[in-house]
């Protein structure tokens, strides 16, 4: 076994068994932390394949950004100690059957389907190439799902703003919600 | 190359096992924040899907990289937008169980 398929077995690993906790924990903010480990495992594989900078991305955006703002969602939301009910054998059953059933179909096409590969040479990615690419029109250039993306980026975070702002003229409680 | 010696084959099993392990939290889960989680895992896991198409079938190509990268951007501001709307219903239902919230405003 080479150290490059030791490191995958590792992450993979991570991966999984971090996924299934973090799906089954009964306690939320360990779901959370949890869900930071199946991120950071994820970044080592972006590192595998060699691409450093969504590496990047996503340790700074995902395992930075959204897990902090589920962390503090949690703790805005539900008490530490509380410990979720546990899930009715009935809908685990049923879950858990449609769940793999799928996977197993999944990975069935998967191993059955003969991928091929380009005989063309590997690019080499640096900053300067992705820049590039993001902001030309030409044949290799991606601005118009970056302008997509901006806008989406502007209209996320004036909704965020707007439904997350406190008050308004109604000032309305859960009292007087259920007449 | 670094990847020398795995499959692709390993990879996309990798993110097939992820992606419905996500949809099973989708499916059992009853609390906004962890439907919100297994949302995530199953974006993550098509992130995997999506790099290892691109580095090894067409490495000449960079399609692979920026479609994860707006994927990613996608993922957060659905991440902002749903916070926001869950604070939203914890303050005006105090909790955020799905089987308790069952009326609209209006």
């Amino acid at each position: 076994m080479t150290f490059n398929q030791i490191m995958f077995a590792l992450f993979s690993f991570m991966i999984v068994v971090f996924s299934i906790l973090t799906v089954t924990s009964r306690k939320i903010l360990r779901a959370a932390v949890y869900l930071l480990v199946v991120l950071v495992s994820s970044a080592g594989l972006y590192f595998m394949l060699n691409y450093q900078f969504l590496a990047a991305v996503q340790l700074t955006l995902y395992a930075g950004g959204i897990v902090v703002l589920i962390i503090f969602s949690i703790l805005l939301t539900s008490h530490i100690s509380q410990r979720f009910e546990p899930v009715g054998w009935k809908k685990s059953l049923f879950s858990a059957l449609a769940v793999i059933t799928g996977a197993i179909l999944s990975v069935i096409t998967i191993l059955d389907y003969k991928f091929s590969a380009t005989t063309e040479a590997a690019k080499e990615i640096d900053m300067k190439l992705i820049g590039k690419s993001l902001l030309s029109v030409g044949n290799d250039g991606y601005v118009l799902p970056f302008e997509v993306i901006s806008i989406l980026l502007i209209a996320a975070m004036v909704a965020a703003i707007v439904i997350a702002k406190k008050g308004g003229p109604k000032k309305t409680g859960s009292q007087t919600l259920n007449p | 190359m670094m990847n020398t010696g795995i499959p692709l084959q390993y990879f996309l099993v990798l993110a097939t096992i992820m992606f419905f392990v996500g949809v099973y939290g989708f499916l059992t889960r009853r609390n906004l924040i962890t439907i919100l989680m297994s949302v995530e895992l199953i974006l993550n896991s098509v992130n995997i899907n999506l790099l290892a198409f691109n580095r090894y079938l067409y490495p000449h190509k960079l399609e692979g990289l920026f479609f994860s990268l707006f994927v990613i951007a996608v993922a957060a501001s659905e991440a902002a937008v749903a916070i926001a709307i869950i604070i939203n219903i914890y303050r005006r239902f105090t909790t955020i169980n799905v089987e308790n919230v069952n009326e609209m405003k209006y």
